[in-house]
């Protein structure tokens, strides 16, 4: 059978043309496709800035910034990973491009609001690069904009937070349609526990978008407006209290790191039971659980403000909220590890990247109990061991989930496969400069070493030249990686329309999709994950391979 | 495009983001709570001060653009353009209104020398302050809703004096008319925590 046109060759609505018909499109694919470059631009600046933050502390005293460009590029870091890189990731990505082909429909529900939310994306960053060169500089106050020196601060705080305003009301729109086309665009035939898990884990991570995202909102309003118009409701020489400010900051911030993380587990739990050609264990359970982070993580945002000088009575409600939030993650982490046992394991990059996945998230999620507990807090807090701890589950955890969808999905995408070979490669040379990188923080955090800092001791030295050569490594490894994929291009190794084997509804289109993703009505599984279809598919296949010779 | 026609599908839609809205507004409400707990004498002097009679009138004022907005759709649903689009007017005129009365509202307080980084105000107890800076914050915030819900009536206007909203296809108009009752509803809850505070 021949294939229909892809949705390249068809451009949504019809008779736009060139660049026209990327800039203009209500194709939920495209949309993803130009939310992949934007985001991989953005992921790779923001890398290099890491980068030279941690050349910088590879020795004592300045090496090769300033301590004042230092402070504006922990906080560029900080800003671009977080707002422009990890929260939209998954979700704007995979999320756009899968969601609809997974619910076995033909598009979002708001077509048209999917394209604005890409533009409101643009605009934050556009604002985000004329920030960096406007008067004052970036801001130098980390991600987190604390009052009061957000507010005194000379860097232009106003229109860094404003880019920020942006890009919530982008990630908050996203959330919306996905909600919506959850409810109302699955197919007819799709119950709610025959919708794939990464579609699943997208429907909570959208209602945590929703839920918390407007608390932000009205959060950096009003450090603008304390700047502008100096009313004083943080100052307290004029009444307010800057507490509030981080209780406000944080009961977004907080649920925000389960948007970035949801998803992330989404994709592991694709990623796994199609190369262990087994139904995932506790299908249920992992639905459950994403639910359960969803909500429980909305109620532990003052563990980040232990020492802010709460009373112990909070302090104690928040430890014990947070530990709670720790089960539902472990239940999904034995959920994984369970679908591998006795499972014919097919090793590919992808699913190396899982399980690379799940050992520094859970080594993440474990350190966070750490920083959890109020005791030992006090002792770690704001040091490096918090550094170490949020980029095992940032970078460990949905940083390599994201590796994992890339190289998932690119041959869904693109319809070509990447080198087998050099991704294995990359991903070695990432994981093991991961380790190197981070693991000298946990140790320099418990000794004492403050994060934020531009100098250090000298009993730190060892530490930190060891992180910088992990720093290399690392840098290294995601270079070789992100230039596999793109070397792809050059090499146009045609996939076929299945070329892993999955069950999910993605995998049973052509490769590249076309413009209304499926061919014939889609059919829809009992069970999400039952892979007899293609297990006997394997089977005949090489019974024909085995008769060859004959 | 068979979900056009989804008017369940369009309105979760709506509602999803009104909800937003109110947690936006949350935010401040929460930050109220705070100060109010800390502050209660100042909070109930600053009260006073307000001028309850333009306050009670503007709550009126919103209550009747809030039911014209209704019975516009309802005119619409029965093919009343005309009154339906009269309706509106009135609506969009009820916040017009609104604004004015606040405009002469906040430049009465100017005038008293009550406004954000006020040497007044800075020099005064705390609880002052936070009281009027929050006034201004909340009203200021609503304000710029109303400005909004403003225009989605007049876009709204616009569209059915071309007749692209219609007795069947009338998802636009009941969403601003949706979004103009949220107005209504914050300025609900907005009148009594400053105007009527005890």
């Amino acid at each position: 059978m021949a294939n229909p046109p892809s949705f390249y060759e068809t451009p949504a609505p019809p008779g736009l043309k060139g660049i026209k018909a990327w800039l203009l499109t209500h194709d939920h694919k495209r949309l993803g496709l130009m939310y992949l470059w934007a985001i991989l631009f953005w992921f790779v600046i923001a890398l290099c800035v890491g980068f030279l933050l941690r050349i910088e502390l590879a020795t004592m005293g300045p090496t090769i910034m300033s301590a004042r460009v230092y402070n504006s590029a922990f906080t560029l870091h900080g800003v671009i990973m977080i707002f422009l890189f990890i929260i939209p990731a998954i979700p704007a990505i995979f999320g756009n491009f899968f969601l609809p082909i997974q619910l076995g429909t033909d598009d979002v529900f708001f077509p048209r609001l999917n394209l604005l939310s890409w533009y409101l994306y643009m605009l934050g960053g556009m604002l985000a690069i004329v920030s960096l060169f406007s008067s004052g500089g970036f801001p130098d106050t980390g991600w987190t904009f604390y009052v009061p020196f957000s507010v005194g601060t000379k860097h232009n705080v106003p229109m860094t937070v404003f880019a920020a305003f942006i890009l919530g009301m982008s990630s908050m729109l996203t959330g919306l349609n996905f909600i919506t086309t959850v409810h109302r665009k699955r197919d007819p035939k799709m119950g709610w526990m025959q919708i794939p898990l990464f579609t699943w884990s997208l429907y909570a991570t959208a209602w945590v978008q929703l839920l918390a995202t407007p608390v932000i909102s009205i959060t950096l309003l009003l450090v603008i407006v304390e700047r502008v118009f100096q009313v004083g409701l943080f100052d307290p020489a004029k009444g307010g209290d800057p507490i509030l400010y981080q209780h406000l900051f944080w009961m977004y911030s907080h649920p925000a790191v389960y948007v970035m993380i949801l998803p992330g587990m989404g994709v592991i739990s694709e990623v796994i039971p199609t190369f262990s050609r087994k139904a995932i264990f506790g299908y249920k359970a992992i639905v459950v659980s994403s639910m359960g982070i969803a909500i429980a993580g909305s109620l532990v945002w003052a563990h980040h403000m232990y020492t802010s000088g709460m009373s112990d009575t909070a302090v104690f409600v928040f430890s014990l909220l947070t530990f709670l939030v720790a089960i539902p993650t472990a239940v999904k982490v034995f959920s994984w590890v369970s679908t591998l046992y006795k499972a014919s394991i097919e090793m590919t990059p992808p699913l190396l990247l899982s399980l690379v996945f799940i050992y520094l998230f859970s080594v993440g999620g474990l350190t966070g109990l750490v920083l959890g507990a109020a005791g030992p807090d006090i002792h770690v807090h704001d040091t490096h061991f918090v550094v170490a701890h949020f980029h095992f589950t940032m970078f460990g955890g949905t940083g390599f989930a994201f590796f994992a969808a890339l190289h998932y999905w690119w041959p869904k995408m693109f319809g070509i496969l990447y080198n087998f070979r050099v991704a294995y490669i990359a991903t070695t040379l990432t994981t093991v400069g991961f380790m190197f990188h981070y693991v000298p923080m946990f140790i320099l955090g418990l000794q004492g070493m403050p994060r934020r800092y531009y100098d250090y001791l000298p009993q730190y030295a060892q530490g930190n030249m060891l992180a910088a050569v992990g720093g290399v490594l690392l840098f290294f490894g995601v270079m070789l990686m992100l230039a596999n994929l793109m070397l792809s291009f050059r090499q146009r190794k045609t996939a076929s329309a299945n070329p892993w084997g999955g069950c999910t509804l993605e995998w049973t289109v052509p490769s590249p999709p076309p413009l209304h993703n499926f061919v014939t009505e889609p059919v829809i599984k009992d069970y999400p994950y039952d892979f007899s279809d293609v297990i006997a598919q394997i089977e005949t296949e090489a019974k024909v391979e085995q008769g060859k010779p004959d | 495009m068979k979900h056009q026609d989804d008017q369940t599908g369009i309105r979760i839609g709506m509602w999803l983001f009104l909800y937003t809205e109110i947690i936006l507004f949350g935010g401040l409400f929460v930050l109220y709570a705070v100060y109010f707990h800390d502050y209660p004498k100042e909070f109930a002097e600053g009260g006073k001060e307000l001028n309850r009679i333009i306050g009670s009138l503007n709550t009126c004022i919103l209550l009747i653009s809030s039911f014209t907005v209704a019975a516009s759709i309802t005119a619409i649903r029965q093919e009343c353009k005309r009154l339906s689009l009269a309706l509106l007017a009135i609506s969009f005129g009820c916040g017009l209104l609104f604004l004015i009365n606040k405009y002469f509202e906040w430049g009465h307080k100017f005038a008293h020398g009550i406004y954000p980084n006020a040497p007044e105000l800075i020099n005064g107890p705390p609880g002052r302050n936070i009281f009027f800076g929050l006034y201004y914050v909340i009203t200021g915030l609503h304000g710029l809703h109303v400005i909004i819900g403003m225009t989605l009536l007049a876009i709204s206007f616009v569209l059915i004096w071309q007749n692209s909203v219609t007795g069947q296809r009338y998802a636009f108009l009941e969403n601003s008319g949706l979004y103009w009752h949220l107005v209504d509803l914050i300025w609900i809850f907005v009148f009594p925590l400053f105007y009527l505070v005890l």
